[in-house]
Protein backbone atom coordinates (compact mmCIF):
# COMPACT_ATOMS: atom_id res chain seq x y z
CA UNK A 1 0.00 0.00 0.00
CA UNK A 2 2.78 2.38 0.92
CA UNK A 3 4.69 1.42 -2.18
CA UNK A 4 1.65 2.12 -4.30
CA UNK A 5 1.32 5.47 -2.59
CA UNK A 6 4.89 6.40 -3.52
CA UNK A 7 4.32 5.21 -7.04
CA UNK A 8 1.24 7.39 -7.41
CA UNK A 9 3.06 10.33 -5.88
CA UNK A 10 5.93 10.05 -8.37
CA UNK A 11 3.44 9.63 -11.18
CA UNK A 12 1.65 12.78 -10.09
CA UNK A 13 4.96 14.68 -10.02
CA UNK A 14 6.07 13.47 -13.44
CA UNK A 15 4.45 16.25 -15.53
CA UNK A 16 6.35 18.80 -13.45
CA UNK A 17 9.65 17.24 -14.45
CA UNK A 18 9.92 19.34 -17.63
CA UNK A 19 13.09 21.36 -18.01
CA UNK A 20 10.97 24.48 -18.49
CA UNK A 21 10.83 26.20 -15.10
CA UNK A 22 7.67 27.90 -13.90
CA UNK A 23 9.39 31.28 -13.78
CA UNK A 24 10.26 30.99 -17.47
CA UNK A 25 6.70 30.47 -18.64
CA UNK A 26 4.82 33.24 -20.36
CA UNK A 27 1.39 34.26 -19.12
CA UNK A 28 -0.02 34.33 -22.64
CA UNK A 29 -0.85 30.67 -23.43
CA UNK A 30 -0.64 31.22 -27.21
CA UNK A 31 2.86 32.70 -27.00
CA UNK A 32 3.91 30.02 -24.52
CA UNK A 33 2.69 27.30 -26.89
CA UNK A 34 4.65 28.88 -29.73
CA UNK A 35 7.73 29.08 -27.51
CA UNK A 36 7.39 25.41 -26.56
CA UNK A 37 7.02 24.32 -30.17
CA UNK A 38 9.94 26.46 -31.27
CA UNK A 39 12.16 25.30 -28.39
CA UNK A 40 11.70 21.68 -29.43
CA UNK A 41 13.47 22.48 -32.71
CA UNK A 42 16.43 24.32 -31.16
CA UNK A 43 19.47 22.34 -30.17
CA UNK A 44 21.10 22.86 -26.81
CA UNK A 45 24.75 23.33 -27.78
CA UNK A 46 25.99 21.99 -24.48
CA UNK A 47 24.16 18.64 -24.59
CA UNK A 48 23.97 18.64 -28.40
CA UNK A 49 21.40 15.87 -28.73
CA UNK A 50 18.78 17.52 -26.55
CA UNK A 51 16.52 20.38 -27.48
CA UNK A 52 16.53 23.46 -25.29
CA UNK A 53 13.00 22.46 -24.31
CA UNK A 54 14.19 19.28 -22.60
CA UNK A 55 17.70 20.21 -21.48
CA UNK A 56 18.55 21.33 -17.95
CA UNK A 57 21.78 23.05 -18.98
CA UNK A 58 22.26 26.71 -18.05
CA UNK A 59 22.62 27.64 -21.70
CA UNK A 60 19.32 25.94 -22.56
CA UNK A 61 17.58 27.97 -19.86
CA UNK A 62 19.15 31.15 -21.18
CA UNK A 63 18.00 30.31 -24.71
CA UNK A 64 14.47 29.42 -23.53
CA UNK A 65 14.19 32.80 -21.85
CA UNK A 66 15.60 34.52 -24.92
CA UNK A 67 13.11 32.77 -27.23
CA UNK A 68 10.25 33.90 -24.98
CA UNK A 69 11.56 37.47 -24.79
CA UNK A 70 11.81 37.71 -28.54
CA UNK A 71 8.36 36.22 -29.11
CA UNK A 72 6.89 38.64 -26.56
CA UNK A 73 8.51 41.51 -28.44
CA UNK A 74 6.63 40.43 -31.56
CA UNK A 75 9.29 38.41 -33.39
CA UNK A 76 8.05 35.75 -35.79
CA UNK A 77 9.21 32.17 -35.24
CA UNK A 78 11.55 32.53 -38.20
CA UNK A 79 13.08 35.72 -36.81
CA UNK A 80 13.90 33.97 -33.56
CA UNK A 81 15.52 31.07 -35.42
CA UNK A 82 17.43 33.48 -37.67
CA UNK A 83 18.84 35.25 -34.62
CA UNK A 84 20.09 31.98 -33.14
CA UNK A 85 21.52 30.76 -36.45
CA UNK A 86 23.33 34.09 -36.74
CA UNK A 87 25.01 33.37 -33.38
CA UNK A 88 25.53 29.61 -33.42
CA UNK A 89 25.24 28.53 -37.05
CA UNK A 90 22.91 25.95 -38.59
CA UNK A 91 23.97 23.44 -35.94
CA UNK A 92 21.55 25.06 -33.52
CA UNK A 93 18.64 23.84 -35.66
CA UNK A 94 17.45 20.24 -35.45
CA UNK A 95 16.00 20.67 -38.94
CA UNK A 96 18.93 21.97 -41.01
CA UNK A 97 18.16 24.06 -44.13
CA UNK A 98 18.63 22.69 -47.64
CA UNK A 99 21.69 24.44 -49.03
CA UNK A 100 25.06 23.75 -50.63
CA UNK A 101 26.77 22.65 -47.41
CA UNK A 102 23.93 20.27 -46.48
CA UNK A 103 23.25 18.68 -49.89
CA UNK A 104 25.09 15.50 -48.86
CA UNK A 105 22.99 15.31 -45.70
CA UNK A 106 19.66 15.65 -47.50
CA UNK A 107 20.35 13.88 -50.78
CA UNK A 108 22.79 11.24 -49.49
CA UNK A 109 20.15 8.83 -48.14
CA UNK A 110 18.09 9.11 -51.35
CA UNK A 111 21.14 8.28 -53.45
CA UNK A 112 21.98 5.32 -51.21
CA UNK A 113 18.39 4.07 -51.49
CA UNK A 114 18.40 4.42 -55.29
CA UNK A 115 21.66 2.51 -55.36
CA UNK A 116 20.16 -0.26 -53.20
CA UNK A 117 16.97 -0.47 -55.26
CA UNK A 118 19.05 -0.52 -58.44
CA UNK A 119 21.22 -3.34 -57.08
CA UNK A 120 18.11 -5.31 -56.05
CA UNK A 121 16.50 -4.92 -59.49
CA UNK A 122 19.75 -5.92 -61.18
CA UNK A 123 20.02 -9.03 -58.99
CA UNK A 124 16.40 -10.12 -59.42
CA UNK A 125 16.56 -9.68 -63.18
CA UNK A 126 19.73 -11.73 -63.39
CA UNK A 127 18.19 -14.50 -61.29
CA UNK A 128 15.14 -14.53 -63.55
CA UNK A 129 17.39 -14.82 -66.59
CA UNK A 130 19.50 -17.57 -65.03
CA UNK A 131 16.52 -19.72 -63.97
CA UNK A 132 13.75 -19.05 -66.46
CA UNK A 133 10.31 -20.57 -65.85
CA UNK A 134 9.92 -23.64 -68.09
CA UNK A 135 6.22 -24.33 -68.28
CA UNK A 136 4.24 -21.14 -68.11
CA UNK A 137 4.87 -20.13 -64.48
CA UNK A 138 5.27 -23.48 -62.68
CA UNK A 139 8.91 -24.40 -62.61
CA UNK A 140 8.09 -27.91 -61.28
CA UNK A 141 8.15 -30.92 -63.53
CA UNK A 142 5.09 -33.14 -63.74
CA UNK A 143 6.80 -35.64 -61.48
CA UNK A 144 7.45 -32.97 -58.84
CA UNK A 145 3.86 -31.75 -58.99
CA UNK A 146 2.67 -35.28 -58.27
CA UNK A 147 5.04 -35.58 -55.35
CA UNK A 148 3.83 -32.27 -53.86
CA UNK A 149 0.25 -33.38 -54.18
CA UNK A 150 1.11 -36.64 -52.47
CA UNK A 151 2.72 -34.84 -49.51
CA UNK A 152 -0.21 -32.46 -49.13
CA UNK A 153 -2.69 -35.31 -49.16
CA UNK A 154 -0.73 -37.20 -46.52
CA UNK A 155 -0.57 -34.23 -44.18
CA UNK A 156 -3.96 -32.63 -44.54
CA UNK A 157 -4.19 -28.83 -43.98
CA UNK A 158 -4.17 -28.99 -40.13
CA UNK A 159 -1.16 -31.29 -39.94
CA UNK A 160 0.71 -29.23 -42.45
CA UNK A 161 0.31 -26.03 -40.45
CA UNK A 162 1.52 -27.53 -37.17
CA UNK A 163 4.48 -29.30 -38.73
CA UNK A 164 5.60 -26.13 -40.47
CA UNK A 165 5.46 -24.05 -37.30
CA UNK A 166 7.36 -26.67 -35.39
CA UNK A 167 10.00 -26.84 -38.06
CA UNK A 168 10.36 -23.06 -37.97
CA UNK A 169 10.69 -22.91 -34.25
CA UNK A 170 13.39 -25.53 -33.96
CA UNK A 171 15.22 -24.22 -37.00
CA UNK A 172 15.20 -27.75 -38.41
CA UNK A 173 12.92 -29.22 -41.05
CA UNK A 174 9.59 -30.44 -39.72
CA UNK A 175 8.67 -34.13 -39.45
CA UNK A 176 8.53 -35.92 -42.73
CA UNK A 177 5.49 -37.92 -43.78
CA UNK B 1 29.41 -11.24 -69.54
CA UNK B 2 32.85 -10.41 -70.84
CA UNK B 3 35.95 -11.37 -68.85
CA UNK B 4 36.87 -7.70 -68.44
CA UNK B 5 33.51 -6.87 -66.91
CA UNK B 6 33.69 -9.84 -64.61
CA UNK B 7 37.07 -8.71 -63.37
CA UNK B 8 35.62 -5.28 -62.60
CA UNK B 9 32.94 -6.91 -60.46
CA UNK B 10 35.64 -8.63 -58.43
CA UNK B 11 36.99 -5.15 -57.66
CA UNK B 12 33.74 -4.09 -55.98
CA UNK B 13 34.51 -5.51 -52.51
CA UNK B 14 37.95 -3.90 -52.62
CA UNK B 15 36.34 -0.60 -53.56
CA UNK B 16 33.77 -0.92 -50.75
CA UNK B 17 36.59 -1.68 -48.32
CA UNK B 18 38.53 1.36 -49.48
CA UNK B 19 35.52 3.63 -48.90
CA UNK B 20 34.91 2.21 -45.43
CA UNK B 21 38.62 2.52 -44.60
CA UNK B 22 38.66 6.18 -45.62
CA UNK B 23 35.57 6.82 -43.47
CA UNK B 24 37.26 5.15 -40.49
CA UNK B 25 40.52 7.08 -40.90
CA UNK B 26 38.49 10.29 -40.88
CA UNK B 27 36.12 9.34 -38.06
CA UNK B 28 38.68 7.75 -35.71
CA UNK B 29 41.24 10.52 -36.01
CA UNK B 30 42.00 11.45 -32.38
CA UNK B 31 42.40 15.10 -33.42
CA UNK B 32 38.79 15.23 -34.55
CA UNK B 33 36.29 16.40 -31.96
CA UNK B 34 32.83 15.30 -33.10
CA UNK B 35 31.11 17.64 -30.67
CA UNK B 36 33.01 20.70 -31.95
CA UNK B 37 30.70 23.36 -33.32
CA UNK B 38 32.33 25.71 -35.82
CA UNK B 39 31.92 29.37 -34.92
CA UNK B 40 29.33 31.44 -36.74
CA UNK B 41 30.76 34.67 -35.34
CA UNK B 42 34.01 35.01 -37.27
CA UNK B 43 34.14 37.97 -39.69
CA UNK B 44 31.04 39.49 -38.13
CA UNK B 45 30.97 42.76 -36.21
CA UNK B 46 31.21 42.30 -32.47
CA UNK B 47 27.72 42.14 -30.94
CA UNK B 48 25.95 44.95 -29.15
CA UNK B 49 26.48 44.62 -25.44
CA UNK B 50 27.08 46.80 -22.42
CA UNK B 51 28.26 45.07 -19.27
CA UNK B 52 28.77 46.56 -15.80
CA UNK B 53 32.19 46.35 -14.11
CA UNK B 54 33.26 43.86 -11.47
CA UNK B 55 33.11 46.47 -8.68
CA UNK B 56 35.78 45.27 -6.18
CA UNK B 57 38.45 45.01 -8.88
CA UNK B 58 38.15 48.70 -9.75
CA UNK B 59 38.35 48.32 -13.53
CA UNK B 60 35.84 49.71 -16.01
CA UNK B 61 33.07 47.54 -17.45
CA UNK B 62 32.96 46.47 -21.06
CA UNK B 63 30.79 47.52 -23.98
CA UNK B 64 30.76 47.30 -27.77
CA UNK B 65 32.45 50.70 -28.12
CA UNK B 66 35.59 49.40 -26.36
CA UNK B 67 36.18 46.99 -29.22
CA UNK B 68 36.54 49.45 -32.09
CA UNK B 69 39.28 51.73 -30.81
CA UNK B 70 41.64 51.01 -33.71
CA UNK B 71 43.55 48.38 -31.79
CA UNK B 72 43.51 44.58 -31.96
CA UNK B 73 42.10 43.18 -28.69
CA UNK B 74 41.36 39.85 -27.04
CA UNK B 75 37.97 39.09 -25.51
CA UNK B 76 37.90 36.15 -23.11
CA UNK B 77 34.89 34.54 -21.42
CA UNK B 78 35.75 33.23 -17.95
CA UNK B 79 34.31 32.37 -14.55
CA UNK B 80 35.73 31.32 -11.21
CA UNK B 81 33.67 28.09 -11.30
CA UNK B 82 35.23 27.10 -14.62
CA UNK B 83 38.21 24.83 -14.10
CA UNK B 84 39.54 25.00 -17.69
CA UNK B 85 39.58 28.81 -17.25
CA UNK B 86 42.03 28.31 -14.42
CA UNK B 87 44.07 25.98 -16.62
CA UNK B 88 44.35 28.52 -19.42
CA UNK B 89 44.91 31.47 -17.08
CA UNK B 90 48.77 31.44 -17.16
CA UNK B 91 48.81 31.04 -20.96
CA UNK B 92 46.31 33.83 -21.43
CA UNK B 93 48.34 36.05 -19.10
CA UNK B 94 51.53 35.20 -21.00
CA UNK B 95 49.90 35.90 -24.37
CA UNK B 96 48.63 39.31 -23.29
CA UNK B 97 52.06 40.23 -21.88
CA UNK B 98 54.03 38.86 -24.84
CA UNK B 99 51.95 40.63 -27.49
CA UNK B 100 51.23 43.68 -25.32
CA UNK B 101 47.58 43.44 -26.37
CA UNK B 102 44.52 44.71 -24.49
CA UNK B 103 42.78 41.76 -22.85
CA UNK B 104 39.10 42.18 -22.04
CA UNK B 105 37.30 39.68 -19.83
CA UNK B 106 33.64 38.77 -19.69
CA UNK B 107 32.87 37.20 -16.34
CA UNK B 108 29.97 34.88 -16.99
CA UNK B 109 27.38 33.92 -14.34
CA UNK B 110 29.70 34.30 -11.39
CA UNK B 111 29.40 35.57 -7.85
CA UNK B 112 31.18 38.88 -7.35
CA UNK B 113 33.12 37.70 -4.31
CA UNK B 114 34.14 34.43 -6.02
CA UNK B 115 35.32 36.17 -9.17
CA UNK B 116 37.22 38.75 -7.14
CA UNK B 117 38.92 36.11 -5.00
CA UNK B 118 39.78 34.09 -8.10
CA UNK B 119 41.47 37.07 -9.76
CA UNK B 120 43.32 38.00 -6.56
CA UNK B 121 44.58 34.46 -6.16
CA UNK B 122 45.68 33.86 -9.77
CA UNK B 123 46.49 37.44 -10.76
CA UNK B 124 44.39 39.70 -12.95
CA UNK B 125 45.54 39.84 -16.57
CA UNK B 126 42.44 41.74 -17.75
CA UNK B 127 42.36 45.43 -18.66
CA UNK B 128 38.57 45.63 -18.51
CA UNK B 129 36.03 43.19 -17.14
CA UNK B 130 32.33 43.08 -17.95
CA UNK B 131 29.96 41.13 -15.71
CA UNK B 132 27.55 38.95 -17.68
CA UNK B 133 24.34 37.65 -16.12
CA UNK B 134 23.93 35.23 -19.01
CA UNK B 135 22.84 37.05 -22.17
CA UNK B 136 26.26 38.18 -23.40
CA UNK B 137 27.13 34.52 -23.82
CA UNK B 138 24.39 34.12 -26.44
CA UNK B 139 25.20 37.48 -28.04
CA UNK B 140 28.73 36.24 -28.66
CA UNK B 141 27.71 32.78 -29.86
CA UNK B 142 29.50 31.19 -26.91
CA UNK B 143 28.23 27.95 -25.38
CA UNK B 144 31.00 26.80 -23.08
CA UNK B 145 33.73 28.39 -21.04
CA UNK B 146 36.40 29.43 -21.71
CA UNK B 147 36.14 30.89 -25.19
CA UNK B 148 38.41 33.56 -26.62
CA UNK B 149 37.99 36.03 -29.48
CA UNK B 150 40.43 38.16 -31.43
CA UNK B 151 38.74 41.43 -32.45
CA UNK B 152 40.40 43.80 -34.92
CA UNK B 153 40.63 47.59 -34.63
CA UNK B 154 37.30 48.08 -36.40
CA UNK B 155 35.46 45.86 -33.96
CA UNK B 156 35.24 42.93 -36.35
CA UNK B 157 35.66 39.42 -34.94
CA UNK B 158 38.61 37.75 -36.67
CA UNK B 159 39.09 34.57 -34.64
CA UNK B 160 37.02 32.55 -32.22
CA UNK B 161 38.61 29.82 -30.14
CA UNK B 162 36.54 27.41 -28.04
CA UNK B 163 38.21 25.79 -25.05
CA UNK B 164 41.26 26.57 -22.91
CA UNK B 165 44.32 28.17 -24.49
CA UNK B 166 47.53 26.17 -24.37
CA UNK B 167 51.06 27.18 -25.41
CA UNK B 168 50.69 25.42 -28.79
CA UNK B 169 47.45 27.22 -29.67
CA UNK B 170 48.88 30.52 -28.51
CA UNK B 171 52.05 30.12 -30.59
CA UNK B 172 50.44 28.66 -33.71
CA UNK B 173 47.14 30.52 -33.90
CA UNK B 174 46.99 33.64 -31.76
CA UNK B 175 50.48 35.12 -32.15
CA UNK B 176 50.65 34.90 -35.98
CA UNK B 177 47.10 36.22 -36.35
CA UNK B 178 47.63 39.18 -34.03
CA UNK B 179 50.88 40.01 -35.83
CA UNK B 180 49.24 39.91 -39.24
CA UNK B 181 46.26 41.99 -38.08
CA UNK B 182 48.61 44.67 -36.76
CA UNK B 183 50.33 45.12 -40.12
Amino acid sequence: MRRLGFFLLFLALAPAAWAVMPDERLDDPVLEARARALSADIRCLVCQNESIDSSNADLARELRILVRERLSQGDSDQEVLDFLVDKYGDFVLFDPPFKASTYALWIGPVILMLFGVGAAIFYIRRQARAFPATDGGTAFTQEEDLRVQEILNDLGPANLESSVTEGDRSGKPGPRP
Amino acid sequence: MSAMRKRLYFMLPALAFAIVAIAFVWALNPERDPSYVPSAMVSKASPNFDLPPLEPIGLPGLSTADLSQGEVVLVNFFASWCLPCQAEHPHLTALAAQMDIPLYGINHKDKTEHATAWLQRLGNPYDKIGVDGGRALVDWGVYGLPETFVVDGDGQIRFHFRGPLDPKTVAEKFVPLIESLRQ
